[in-house]
């Protein structure tokens, strides 16, 4: 298909509307409309994962030296299971919905039949850049779309892999990857598609809404927000410790959608949980955390100069109890902890998405649905407490994408351990 | 006439109202959906009065339409909202900003527990200083707000619905043809005189058919409407000037004109447009490219009545497509082979008032769906809660990692309880 050309143009806003023509013409023509079309491809999704996972886990390694576990577990296993739940479940998927009727549409039969939507646009981001690129690909092949995938050029191995492997182990006049920045991106969001799913930060999910409306495409927006901890009294502080920890540092050196932004708890379980986590860190990374090969580098120079800025303001510099440490060449940054930090600081107000934890104090622990309301809604949040009103408060009084009680992170892979 | 500041002022206060928790109570949820009903019920002759004075809709259609189904929406709310609210899910309200004349997205919106800013329609000016005096009275002025006219804040209007056809297949039996035609009479000139998202904006039928249809279809129109619609008051006017214009300009062109075989007077001073049918206006004329939202029904001919899913095809996608025919090949084509909001066999505009089926559009006419429970979730955002104990855990989660915790977690991702349980036992 002449992939080795396309790879020297530049992709222009031309080059992107003839590629949608061509694939709208494609999926016009009923080729995904067949269960065995869509199994096939998932079938392949999966061996490629299966064949390649050396591959990807190095891919991965190269851009964000993410611990082999990490990928082998987080990304490829996560994604196997997506794939494998998809071709077990599709043709009930696929099958029509009956529903009720009554009188008021007289006498009649009524089912809700599932269509694709046509050709959709996945734009991932680079700190799970296997599994959030290919999960939602998995998600539009099942339903039956034809689907152009661009991968985020900051984690540029796992961009070019990706790209080789869709090319070789999936129908290419339907599926599709483009490589690029800023510039093929924009090309991208000028074209028509039938739906665009982004994931990624806030800024530039309204990029892509405002692109979006202007053809009335809707949009799915996996974006983050600070992901907070509640910390309650009389609770096993240890367990809770291990958990914060795993939630944070654990995920992507907490470069992660749903890690552990920031804690809120009352000053005496404020200073008894730091040293609980600091011992936790110990057991984890070992003394020297700095140099510890389980964790995961900052991605890159810009967000290690975005994360300094955040450690090096002057009303929190102060602060630190645990870490602190930097390492410019290797772009690693230590596991940190910061007590105390006012609320009008900038690591307060920003997504971190990175090694640093800031911990909050409020006088009562029940402030502290007051302190996450106040800021944007965020994609998950975490209270660890033995109170049973506590909980039914927090159900109750905060608005995030989901809530976990006494753990972190797991909610989102629950459906994989399924225990 | 509210200014921005005033419109802003109000709005900080309903977000705290809201956030005060009050609306999230299933008794603060009955007690507004029962305040419409009552305002339903109370002000019934206020509301055919306005619609009358408005659109010149008659009384029977006005509460077909506009009040009965607001009722069934409210009583099967009220029915099931604790089943809706309780369970596997917990529903988080916001605030709904509505900008149409039905009460349909509001039932959803509070039923959802959230506050609402009603901006209804400036073009039916008595139907919105009604909902806006009634409102304040029936429901709760701290949660339900509605706006006429805001200074400096441009409303953004969506125009969605698109050309939605009704393809008509040759029916053997006469009885068939006759129920189907009646149905499409309605379907167009019935629903607010073709003013309706969902009305029938024209019709595809074979060639040799198109003799028998037209025939029929004037029959029909002078049995629902009389000889003179005008004084029959069982169709709607045109809502204003503006849209008069409108439709008399697609008459305009010669060729559309020529095409006309029924009807096609025009009263300016009256608003009023008669039924009117025209056989096959050229393709690219504006009455044939534009959605139509008025009582002209094109009648495009066809070799073969299969060819109308390329033609349905070639334009952006409906809100809704009607289909008459017996043909189960056609039916499932139908299905398969277009795209829209909904399809619906045999009948018109019953799809609407299906609670089970959810009511939105798809590519050019739209996104999103209500209607019955789809309102409850579209205005809530379903929260995931997950839960852990303290108790018990899975050690090989936590770094340091090795290779004998690699060896666990792979097994349980592949839900390989025997390997795991070989592996915790080395």
């Amino acid at each position: 298909m002449g992939s080795v050309e396309k790879e020297t143009k530049v992709f222009d806003s031309e080059a992107a509307s003839s590629m949608v023509k061509e694939l709208r013409d494609e999926f016009m023509s009923g080729k995904t409309r067949s269960y065995e079309w869509r199994v096939t491809q998932l079938k392949n999704i999966l061996k490629m994962s299966e064949d390649r996972e050396q591959d990807i886990v190095k891919a991965l390694h190269s851009d964000l030296a993410k611990p082999e576990f990490e990928s082998s577990i987080y990304e490829i296993s996560m994604l196997k299971n997506a794939c494998t739940l998809a071709i077990k479940k599709l043709k009930q998927w696929m099958k029509p919905e009956k529903v009720k009727t009554s009188l008021t549409s007289f006498p009649s039969s009524a089912e809700i039949v599932s269509e694709p939507l046509g050709v959709v646009l996945v734009i991932s981001p680079w700190n799970y850049p296997f599994l959030l690129s290919i999960d939602p690909v998995v998600g539009a092949i099942a339903s039956g779309n034809a689907v152009v995938l661009k991968p985020s050029e900051i984690a540029s191995a796992t961009s070019s892999l990706l790209a080789k492997l869709v090319r070789e182990y999936l129908d290419n006049s339907l599926i599709r990857v483009v490589e690029g920045a800023a510039a093929e991106t924009s090309a991208l969001l000028e074209q028509k598609w039938d739906k665009i799913c982004y994931t990624g930060n806030g800024r530039v999910g309204r990029i892509v809404m405002a692109a979006a409306a202007k053809h009335l495409t809707p949009v799915l927006l996996e974006l983050g927000g600070k992901c907070p901890a509640v910390v309650d009294s009389s609770i096993n502080l240890k367990v809770a410790a291990r958990r914060i920890v795993a939630g944070k540092w654990g995920c992507n050196s907490g470069q992660t959608c749903v890690a552990v932004d920031y804690i809120l708890a009352t000053k005496d379980v404020a200073l008894k949980l730091v040293d609980a986590l600091k011992h936790e860190l110990e057991g984890f990374y070992g003394k020297n955390q700095l140099e510890s090969k389980d964790l995961s580098r900052i991605v890159n120079s810009n967000h290690f100069a975005r994360l300094t800025k955040l450690l090096d303001e002057d009303k929190v510099s102060g602060k630190i109890v645990h870490g602190g440490e930097r390492d410019k060449a290797n772009l690693k940054i230590a596991p940190t902890i910061l007590l105390d930090v006012p609320q009008d600081s900038l690591i307060m107000n920003e997504e971190i998405f990175g090694p640093l934890l800031p911990i909050f104090t409020v006088e009562k622990v029940e402030n502290s649905f007051d302190v996450i309301n106040s800021g944007t809604k965020p994609l998950a949040a975490y209270l660890f407490t033995d109170n049973k009103k506590l909980k039914e408060q927090f159900v109750m009084a905060v608005s995030a994408g989901g809530l976990l009680i006494n753990d972190t992170v797991m909610h989102v892979i629950l459906l994989s351990f399924n225990f | 006439m509210e200014t921005l500041r005033e419109f802003e002022r109000d709005l900080g206060e309903m977000r705290e109202y809201y956030s005060q928790g009050k609306t999230k109570e299933a008794s603060w949820r009955k007690s507004q959906l029962k305040g419409l009903l009552t305002l339903l019920k109370e002000k019934e002759g206020d509301i055919l009065n306005a619609l009358m004075q408005d659109l010149g809709k008659h009384q029977v259609e006005t509460f077909r339409d506009e009040i009965g189904t607001s009722i069934k929406t409210l009583n099967l709310a009220l029915e099931s909202l604790r089943e809706w609210m309780s369970g596997r899910k917990a529903k988080l309200p916001q605030i709904a900003l509505l900008t149409r004349l039905s009460l349909e997205p509001m039932i959803g919106a509070l039923a959802a527990g959230n506050t609402v800013v009603l901006k209804p329609s400036e073009l039916a000016p008595a139907s919105a200083s009604l909902l806006a005096t009634a409102i304040s009275t029936y429901l709760d002025n701290k949660a339900v707000k509605v706006i006429q006219a805001v200074k400096h804040l441009t409303p953004v209007t969506l125009e969605l619905g698109g050309k939605c056809p009704a393809v008509l297949d040759s029916l053997s039996s006469s009885w068939d043809i006759k129920v189907a035609v009646k149905r499409i009479v309605y379907g167009k000139y019935g629903c607010c005189a073709g003013q309706a998202c969902i009305a029938i904006d024209y019709i595809l039928v074979e060639k040799k058919f198109t003799r028998t249809v037209v025939e029929l279809m004037k029959s029909m129109i002078k049995e629902m409407f009389g000889e003179n619609p005008k004084e029959s008051h069982s169709i709607a006017r045109i809502i204003n000037k503006q849209h008069l214009l409108r439709l008399k300009n697609l008459l305009k062109d010669p060729h559309v004109d020529a095409s006309t075989v029924y009807g096609g007077s025009v009263d300016e001073d009256n608003l009023f447009i008669e039924p009117t049918i025209l056989v096959d206006p050229p393709l690219q004329a504006e009455i044939m490219t534009d959605e139509i939202f008025g009582p002209l029904l094109p009648i495009i001919t066809l070799e073969k009545i299969e060819d109308s899913i390329q033609f349905i095809n070639s334009k952006p996608k409906a809100l809704a497509i009607y289909c008459f025919t017996k043909n189960k090949t056609l039916q499932r084509r139908m299905i398969s082979e277009t795209s829209s909001g909904s399809v619906t066999f045999n009948d018109t505009i019953i799809q609407y008032a299906a609670d089970t089926l959810p009511f939105g559009g798809v590519g050019g006419s739209g996104f999103g769906r209500y209607h019955g429970k789809f309102s409850f979730d579209t205005f809530s955002h379903e929260k995931a809660i997950a839960r852990r104990s303290f108790l018990t855990e899975f050690w090989f989660r936590f770094p340091p990692w090795n290779n004998h915790k690699f060896q666990l977690l792979a097994s349980s991702f592949n839900f390989d309880y025997l390997g795991l349980v070989l592996v915790i036992l080395a």
